[in-house]
């Protein structure tokens, strides 16, 4: 079957006064029908970037420079801003990062969520609109007297709810939701995702979770991306990407999260993360990685190559094996 | 033995409005002490609107207490004169939990390092001031070389949040309050500055409050743990057996709804019994009777007092209403100190 989403060969550079930075550089991605796909990378790594390159909302200096990215095999980067604005909500509808904090505060929640529907060529009615904004706010599971009400008068997680209600208020086929849960409490956390994990089953979204929380992804996706310096060093379901990490920086990135089992047991990566300015030779993550050879450090960036099923990894130790 | 710092039943109620008709209750009888025998690593936990923050404000004399009192090693901190303030100022150190906000962004990074030293007259020479401040950077696993000289700007979150680590560690100070010091940086990161503040603890003997919405890393770096709920204290004891086997159902209900990142340790299914979100509900009985599973008819009329359920726990709650009950100054009891 083919992928609901992909991203091919995707390069998006931000052209500052001091040179190009590769925040997202040479990234293929793909999301199948109704998979909930996590894209996991440390703060700068590119993958805001990523997100807003698929939703096609790069803004200068942002420029996309290469690549497709194909929804329901059409290119929406060959797309005129018309047609990308048609797009958006009706087949692919973004969740940014702080939405919550993004509603309008003088508007009431049902403008709000009205606003997306009206703004299309079919007509409603008024009590149409009404029918569906209760609706919405049924389906992600709250008060449909919520609708009435101004921002403020709302919690964290019931403003994240609304949100959501505006994401899939025209139907789309992509949610991508950019860390929809930061800045909540674990337990509303935890609540906010068993409504996304149904609303995704139920209406047969695919989607892809962006964040640095591991935790969330382990609970919450199939497959697991992960980002280093604008590169996607590694790809596979989540088990395999947990229980057998290929990648080093992915083997050290799970062996610093806590668990349940071991208590007090502390790693952190060593080394900072590069700046993309100024990328290093080779493999970017060389200059962190234990098991870094001469060929990481001189040769071409390495590639993602597909070493079992469904895993990818782009470094080095496992050219051999394809 | 006189506890370094201690909270006696304190309360903290925050009023607005007009004439100050509109409280909140923020910290509601809450005790605690920080021993100065052997350094201990404490969790306070809770979710936002639980008092932990203020609990640390309280702790570091920002606040006065609405009652109760804040003893300062025996002595009532707020009656301390000038010179026990200062003392108190150097002891008791804070991190914060943004490490982008701590910095003028004008000055270089030395200049938080600079100044504590000038202000506490920690040295007599400028050579001396530089091997402090290097050895402070040393400390929390920061190369001199590749920090000081520079702008707040040219690191990254999780180096500038271990330079306020280092800044607190120059002033030598006997207690830390940390409020969530990693809950902005990065998880690769998480795990480097919580082994510094570890060696704080081990190496140098400094105690940790460590305020926190994380039970993930409270259990992963503390001794004592103090799960608090709406200003009220729902749960303490040892960090282990809390949330490898919590008795207080709040406390359930977070440790439910930790995500391990582990696929195979699945969130469980126990979360779906509780009802809402937290609605600030005024009750006569025990907060978190609304949303509780278990709540009787008792935990609407009376808030629990807290039960010592064994010799490292205690838990507010009538299901332990069969156990001795513990006078809230009295839950050093079950810390170990």
């Amino acid at each position: 079957m083919d992928p609901i989403l992909s991203a091919r060969d995707l390069s998006v550079y931000y052209y500052t006064e001091r040179g190009p930075v590769k925040a997202v550089d040479h990234v293929s991605l793909d999301l199948q029908q109704s998979m909930r796909l996590g894209l996991v990378g440390e703060s700068g790594c590119g993958k805001s970037t990523l997100a807003m390159a698929l939703m096609r909302l790069i803004r200068p200096p942002g420029r996309i420079v290469h690549g497709e990215v194909l929804l329901d095999g059409v290119d929406l980067v060959k797309l005129s801003a018309e047609e990308v604005r048609r797009t958006r909500l009706s087949k692919i509808a973004l969740i940014p990062q702080g939405a919550m904090n993004s509603l309008n505060p003088v508007m009431r929640v049902r403008e709000q969520i009205a606003d997306g529907i009206v703004d299309r060529d079919e007509l409603f009615s008024i009590a149409e609109i009404e029918a569906r904004v209760t609706e919405l706010l049924e389906s992600v599971e709250l008060d449909p007297r919520v609708a009435g009400m101004y921002p403020h008068e709302l919690s964290g997680g019931m403003k994240q709810r609304v949100c959501m209600a505006i994401a899939i208020s025209m139907r789309p086929k992509v949610i991508i939701a950019d860390e929809p849960t930061s800045a909540l409490d674990v337990v509303v956390q935890r609540q906010v995702m068993d409504t996304v994990r149904r609303l995704q089953e139920e209406l047969g979204l695919s989607i892809i979770l962006i964040g640095h929380d591991m935790g969330l992804m382990a609970q919450s996706v199939d497959f697991l991306a992960v980002m280093y310096a604008g590169r996607l060093v590694e790809i596979g379901s989540v088990e395999d990407i947990f229980l057998q990490p290929l990648h080093p920086y992915t083997q050290l990135l799970i062996s610093t999260l806590p668990t349940l089992e071991v208590r007090g047991v502390f790693r952190g990566i060593p080394g900072i993360t590069p700046t993309l300015l100024n990328a290093p030779e080779g493999c970017l993550f060389h200059p962190r990685c234990l098991k870094a050879t001469d060929a990481c450090r001189s040769e071409e960036t390495p590639v993602l190559k597909e070493v079992s099923f469904s895993h990818c990894v782009s470094c080095y130790l496992y050219e051999d094996n394809k | 033995m006189t506890a370094l710092l201690e909270l006696r039943e304190v309360t903290k109620i925050y009023s607005g409005g007009v004439f100050r008709r509109r409280t909140t209750v923020a910290l509601d009888r809450v005790s605690l002490s920080i021993g100065t025998e052997k350094p201990t690593i404490t969790a306070i936990a809770g979710e936002s609107g639980s008092g932990k923050t203020t609990m640390g404000m309280l702790f570091l004399g920002f606040l006065p207490p609405t009652s109760g009192e804040i003893l300062y090693k025996g002595k009532d901190l707020w009656a301390a004169s000038k010179e026990e303030w200062r003392v108190f100022r150097r002891e008791v150190q804070a991190i914060f939990q943004d490490p982008f906000e701590v910095y003028n962004p004008f000055y270089k990074v030395d200049h938080v390092l600079t100044m504590p030293i000038v202000r506490f007259h920690l040295a007599n020479s400028r050579q001396g001031q530089q091997e402090m401040i290097e050895k402070a950077l040393i400390d929390v696993g920061l190369r001199p070389e590749e920090t000081l000289g520079r702008y707040p700007h040219q690191l990254s979150g999780g180096q500038r949040q271990r330079i306020t680590v280092a800044r607190a560690l120059l002033l030598q100070p006997k207690l830390i309050i940390a409020d969530e010091p990693v809950s902005m940086v990065d998880a690769s990161l998480r795990a480097t500055i919580l082994q510094s503040l570890r060696k704080l603890n081990q190496e140098l003997g400094i105690s940790i409050l460590y305020i926190t919405h994380d039970l993930a890393t409270a259990y992963h770096i503390c001794e004592n743990i103090m799960v608090l709920y709406q200003g009220s204290v729902a749960e303490a004891g040892d960090v282990e057996t809390v949330i490898k086997n919590p008795q207080h159902p709040y406390t359930r209900l977070l440790v439910g709804s930790i995500a391990w990142p582990d696929p195979r340790h699945k969130w469980g299914q126990e979360v779906a019994e509780y009802r809402g979100e937290t609605l600030t509900q005024k009750t006569a009985g025990c907060k978190f009777a609304p949303r509780c599973p278990r709540a009787k008819p008792i935990c609407r009329e009376s808030p629990p007092p807290l039960y010592q359920t064994n010799h490292t726990r205690a838990a507010a709650c009538y299901l332990y209403e069969d156990n001795p009950i513990l006078a809230g100054h009295e839950i050093g009891r079950v810390l170990s100190q």
